[in-house]
């Protein structure tokens, strides 16, 4: 069935072909020499094509035309010429010829054409020699489209051995190189030789223009045909030194589809023969001096990943949660944070972000590429440079305390290959001060809150000043004071009582007599002090007539205290008295014990009180 | 901070119960508070916290049965007070209310038995409320005269009004009690009636090591908190001791009601080393006191002041006035001074008061204190360590140590990821219940049962198919529609938890619901086995072939680590099921349905060679050449 397909196909080729030729050619340019080389050993086609280019006329041309069929077309991913410089040389961008697509008159329809622009225009009998890089990202198909685990992946790619042009093509040659030596079948014509996994196509002579020989290659390849549906790299800036990029992706194994059963078993134990068109991991070519790379997706974190580095680069090398066989789809987000000062740069007052358009992972095709640039807040006077065309709109973003939201660049390219993975530039105005504006929203909100807590704390904030509730409530606080007034007091004669005890033992101790007198008499005046005191405080209290539940316990509390205080100086003088006059001292113990026992259950019921009183 | 409770709240296993938790102890925070102060306003207060417990966990019956028993307590014991008509009459109305506004719970506020006994308790309440108001009025002989009316007319009305509500019960076959809370007050009935129910294993009794696990050193302080709550017993402390008891029976019942005894546990404990630590440093501040009060004169000041500051105010104030009496200007500055430190005085000298009751030596409680911390300190570290090792490690990704270093079985994460990317949206997975909500989750896939279990027909009709031969099996499965089948097989790394061993409750309950599934069928010598002894039924159900489909290829035996045993029956082929996913570590496996296409040449296969041995053993009979 895959012959009689390949030949149907063949058949359509051969009638675009004749159909071709009787196209008129209009133009006096030859090309005297093209050398085609086609690298077939990824998933991405790269033809890369030497062409040598002749004037014959009389005027001056200064543009070559290039013609792809339509087919192809949809899956150009970019076609670049620049300037020859033979072998060896790194061919630098700047140098790159201008290209656009063009539609000339006269022409088949079914043939797009691009116009090289030659940096001078040849004269007569002038040649000159460039270079064309057209990478092509789906140009491998899978046949069969559908293989077990056990199959190995075969594709097919078609071309044509002769090249493709609207001018006379001198002499031609072309060479496909293979991933690897096993092949299926290609098309074999005159001077096709085979070396290892290079085919060679020519030296062909003196064809006219538009001649086209089908050929068909049909080969193994156990590449990984990762294929990104849709990637979102979000990159966005912060003038505080981080440049974070955030890219989404939806992967896909773009080659022949797994049919049947995965059978883990095969996988494991034989992971070369069974699931050999499989990949199990991806690498990606980072900035040096990355930081905070992680590697996650909707369900956490996956943790087979790898990253190491040096000086100029960084490499992180991803496994998605399984091995992806043909159709197998994943999605993934990897993040990561650059210096700033790596990325962005000022000019003349205006500040540009110079950073890679695609992604960073190895010979991964995007069908959807989408970046966006979020700029800080406040930046103005967007203008965008890439080094090819992208559809470009603007949107903004609500982030963490924005106010009117940070503008967004965002630019969207299909069909994007490694080779895109260029430098673009995003030019835009934006002043230090703003960036000190989110710092100051938040001083300032804090700062209002904490005032908002000092104010609310010292305004009263009661509606009426003379309902009853009110009042009654500013009276108890009175009264409240009041009692703890009282409280204070009691404690401080209890305390002075404490003092008379202690100048007693020392009394015992030392025999010091003058000495306890004047511990008396100061204990005296204090306490006379107190019962001062606590007169003026109690009156207030008998006054108010919200501290009327109180007021019997605190008048009694008073009379306890009183009364205690009676029994310790009594208690005093007696001690004084027997130091004094050197009685034994069995003898004013014995007198003293009775005393102590009253003191002591008196001192009990007072301080009973004052708890009582405290709770209240 | 208790280990059971961080079980519930660390940020992976972050669980609806972990609210309740709180609700739970907000509500009988403010049902105290209003026990204590009387206050209407804590009461309605207590009613919304009520329903915020209603709506976040299926355990508010717990709060709706304790704090009746409690009431009951009150009134028995002969603690009636307004304030307790205040806490309980607006909760049980209010609340009532509140929770039959939750969807889930509905007319069951008032239809179910576990709301009956707050019913009843609110009936008595206001009886013994009458008989209070009725006692205020009226003269004691009056009263007497009343009371005996009352109780003879009462009496027959109340056996009038029993005797209809026992008969509306019992005509209930559960008697209106929903199955878990059955297996709650007799532990036996789950196993007996409703395997699904046992089959959780949050729904097993704990052991002894789980205990100690989850609430280490509280469980000793707990009997101290008891005996605490028990020196002046309030209403509030009868209530917590009332609280600790019923939730150590439920824990011991169930472990996952270890999460309700936690923290009952943590205010016991809290209790018991409040009291502790109160008598340890009142000693110790009578002590230094008794040091210091005789040896006034040498003892520096300094001394006394890093120990017991308040005791330094005392000291300095009467220096000064010992040596000089003070003009009363600087006397009244200096009383304004006293009265800030009235209050540091105050806390000295009520300890003075209970000094006498309780002293210990100053030795002794300075070893008790720093016994003490040196506990709580441990038990920091405990809890610390239980959070990171045994309750942080998610269920879903694990980890082994191995001399290579850290090894991470991330299979389950895989396999959803898998059925996330690479089914189609609308496909139905089915597995069992366990692995329902990850599976809703992370691979964002429509799936049978759940581990919402209440549909025990549901879980009946998987656990049917999975103890069915493949056959049965893919008809039940297409019948609901399904298209991949998961099975957790832990055969090859040794993870214990896979579905084989959940095979049991898979039979029981398919077994509970559809007769012709039964249990001995597979059982060998009362086990289950899945080695050469086990029975036919056995090696030929779903769940065996699926959980062992060329498994024997890995090893060349066959040999389950999770088992230890060889498998009985070591090459099959699957008929009905592919297997299109398994993971790394073949902890998860996927297989998809095949189409019915395929079994209806099955079938005609089958038909014509019906006279032929059946399907699961041709792989046997193959190796014999029909024509020697």
């Amino acid at each position: 069935m895959g012959v009689r397909r390949k030949m149907a196909l063949r058949f359509d080729l051969i009638i675009f072909t004749i159909l071709l030729f009787a196209s008129p050619v209009l133009s006096d340019l030859i090309l005297s020499k093209v050398d085609r080389r086609i690298d077939l050993t990824s998933q991405i086609v790269r033809i890369t094509s030497t062409l040598k280019v002749e004037n014959e006329g009389s005027e001056p041309v200064s543009e070559v035309l290039l013609a792809f069929p339509d087919l192809q077309v949809k899956d150009l991913a970019l076609l670049k010429a620049s300037p020859h410089e033979g072998k060896g040389k790194v061919k630098s961008l700047s140098a790159s010829l201008p290209v656009e697509n063009v539609k000339p008159n006269g022409m088949p329809a079914a043939l797009t054409f691009y116009a090289v622009k030659l940096p001078k225009a040849l004269g007569k009998g002038d040649s000159y020699t460039f270079d064309v890089l057209a990478v092509f990202a789906h140009a491998l198909r899978p046949f069969p489209e559908k293989i077990t685990q056990a199959d190995i992946q075969l594709v097919v790619f078609q071309e044509s051995a002769f090249y493709l042009t609207p001018y006379v093509v001198k002499v031609q040659s072309l060479s496909v190189k293979l991933p690897e030596s096993r092949i299926e079948s290609y098309t074999k014509l005159e001077n096709t030789k085979i070396h290892g996994s290079e085919i060679k196509y020519g030296p062909y002579e003196n064809l006219p223009s538009f001649s086209y020989s089908p050929i068909v290659v049909h080969f193994e390849s156990n590449q990984p045909f990762a294929v990104a549906q849709e990637v979102v790299r979000e990159i966005e800036i912060s003038h505080w030194g981080n440049v974070q990029v955030t890219e989404h992706y939806k992967l896909v194994h773009g080659g022949a589809q797994n049919k049947g059963e995965f059978s883990r078993l095969d996988y494991q134990a034989r992971p070369t023969i069974r699931g050999a068109s499989a990949f199990k991991y991806l690498i990606a070519k980072m900035p040096p001096r990355v930081h905070s790379v992680y590697y996650r997706d909707e369900i956490g974190n996956i943790s087979t990943s790898n990253l190491w580095g040096d000086s100029k680069k960084t490499e992180l090398l991803i496994e998605p949660r399984y091995p992806l066989f043909g159709g197998w789809r994943t999605a993934f987000t990897i993040g990561y944070g650059l210096p700033l000062k790596d990325f962005l740069f000022e000019l003349e007052g205006n500040r540009f972000l110079n950073i890679t358009f695609g992604s960073p992972m190895n010979e991964l095709v995007i069908d959807n590429l989408i970046v966006k640039v979020v700029l800080p807040e406040g930046s103005g006077d967007i203008s965008v440079s890439a080094p090819f065309p992208v559809n470009q709109w603007e949107e903004t973003k609500l982030s963490h305390l924005d106010l009117t939201g940070r503008p967004v660049v965002v630019l969207q390219k299909t069909n994007v290959v490694p080779e895109h993975n260029q430098f673009f530039q995003v030019y835009y105005k934006f002043s230090k001060l703003s960036m000190l504006r989110e710092p100051f929203m938040l001083i300032f909100g804090f700062f209002s809150l904490f005032v908002a807590g000092i104010v609310y704390m010292h305004v009263d904030m009661s509606i009426s000043k003379s309902s009853a509730a009110y009042l009654a409530r500013l009276q108890w606080d009175e009264v409240q004071a009041a009692i703890q007034q009282v409280e204070n007091v009691i404690n401080r004669c209890l305390t002075t009582h404490d003092k008379l005890e202690a100048s007693l033992r020392d009394l015992s101790r030392t025999g010091d007599v003058q000495a306890c007198k004047a511990a008396r008499k100061a204990a005296d005046g204090l306490l006379k002090e107190l019962s001062k005191e606590l007169k003026l405080v109690l009156s207030f209290l008998q006054s108010s007539s919200a501290a009327s539940q109180i007021l019997p316990k605190v008048e009694e509390l008073v009379a306890k205290e009183k009364d205690l205080q009676e029994k310790v100086m009594a208690k005093h003088s007696t001690v004084v008295d027997c130091y004094e006059k050197k009685t034994g001292i069995r003898d004013s113990e014995n007198r003293v014990a009775a005393q102590q026992q009253k003191i002591t259950a008196l001192r009990q019921e007072v301080e009973n009180l004052l708890e009582l009183i405290d709770e209240i | 901070m208790v280990p059971s409770y961080i079980s519930r709240s660390v940020a992976g296993s972050y669980d609806n119960e972990a609210v309740a938790i709180f609700a739970l102890i907000i509500t009988f925070y403010l049902y105290i508070k209003t026990l204590n102060t009387g206050s209407l306003f804590y009461a309605t207060l207590n009613a919304i916290a009520y329903f915020y417990m209603v709506c976040s966990w299926g355990g508010y019956t717990f709060i709706i049965n304790l704090i009746p028993m409690h009431v009951l307590l009150c009134i028995v014991t002969g603690r009636y007070s307004s304030r307790l008509y205040i806490a309980y009459a607006p909760l049980v109305v209010l609340g009532t209310l509140l929770a039959a506004l939750v969807p889930v719970v509905g007319f069951n506020a008032v239809m179910t038995s576990e709301h009956f006994a707050s019913f009843l308790v609110f009936i008595i309440l206001h009886v013994v409320a009458l008989v209070y108001y009725i006692k205020g009025i009226l003269s004691p002989k009056m009263f007497k005269v009343a009371v005996t009316l009352v109780v003879s007319v009462g009496l027959v009305v109340c056996c009038a009004v029993i005797a209809i509500l026992v008969a509306l019960v019992a005509s209930s076959p559960t008697k209106g009690w929903s199955g878990r809370s059955l297996s709650l007050l007799d532990p036996t009935y789950a196993s007996k009636y409703i395997p699904i129910i046992a089959s959780v294993s949050e729904h097993q009794p704990p052991t002894w090591p789980s205990y100690f696990m989850d609430i280490n050193v509280l469980a000793f302080l707990v009997p101290a908190g008891i005996i605490a709550c028990f020196l002046p017993l309030s209403d509030a402390s009868s209530f917590v001791v009332l609280y600790i008891v019923t939730s150590v029976y439920f824990s011991g019942v169930m472990v996952r009601l270890m999460l309700v005894f936690a923290p009952a546990a943590c205010i016991m404990s809290g209790i018991a080393l409040s009291q502790a630590f109160d008598v340890f440093t009142r000693s110790i501040k009578f002590q230094l006191l008794r040091i210091l009060g005789f040896s006034e004169a040498d003892a520096g000041d300094g001394s006394s002041a890093n120990v017991v500051p308040e005791n330094d105010a005392v000291k300095v104030d009467k220096s000064e006035e010992t040596i000089k009496e003070r003009p009363s200007r600087k006397n009244k500055k200096k009383e304004k001074e006293q009265m800030e430190k009235a209050q540091a005085e105050k806390t000295s000298a009520k300890s003075k008061t209970e000094k006498r009751l309780l002293v210990l030596p100053m030795e002794l409680s300075v070893i008790g204190l720093l016994l003490l911390v040196f506990m709580g300190a441990f038990y920091v570290v405990h809890c610390v360590w239980a959070a990171a090792e045994a309750y942080s490690a998610p269920s879903i990704v694990l980890t082994s140590y191995t001399h290579e270093g850290l090894h991470v079985f991330d299979d389950f994460r895989e396999a959803y990821a898998w059925l996330r990317h690479n089914t189609e949206v609308d496909d139905k997975v089915a597995s069992w219940w366990d692995y329902g909500y990850q599976t809703t989750a992370m691979a964002n896939r429509t799936v049978i049962v759940d581990n919402n279990t209440w549909n025990n027909t549901h879980i009946a009709t998987v656990g049917t198919a999975m103890s069915s031969p493949e056959k049965a099996a893919w008809e039940i499965f297409n019948s609901l529609d399904v298209k991949y089948v998961l099975v957790v097989f832990g055969g090859l790394v040794g993870y214990p938890s896979d579905d084989i061993n959940k095979f049991l409750w898979m039979v029981r309950i398919g077994g509970g619901v559809f007769p012709h599934i039964k249990e001995p069928d597979y059982l060998r010598d009362g086990q289950y086995r899945i080695d050469s002894q086990a029975t036919p039924t056995m090696l030929n159900c779903l769940m065996y072939k699926l959980s062992y489909y060329r498994f024997v290829e890995t090893d060349g035996k066959g040999f389950d680590r999770v088992r230890r045993t060889e498998i009985g029956k070591k090459y099959f082929k699957l008929t009905h099921f592919e297997e299109v996913f398994t993971t790394h570590h073949w902890m998860v496996r996927i297989y998809k349905l095949k189409p019915s296409k395929n079994r209806i040449r099955g079938k005609m296969k089958k038909s014509k060679s019906r006279t032929s041995t059946p399907s699961s053993k041709r792989s046997g009979s193959r190796k014999k050449n029909p024509w020697q």
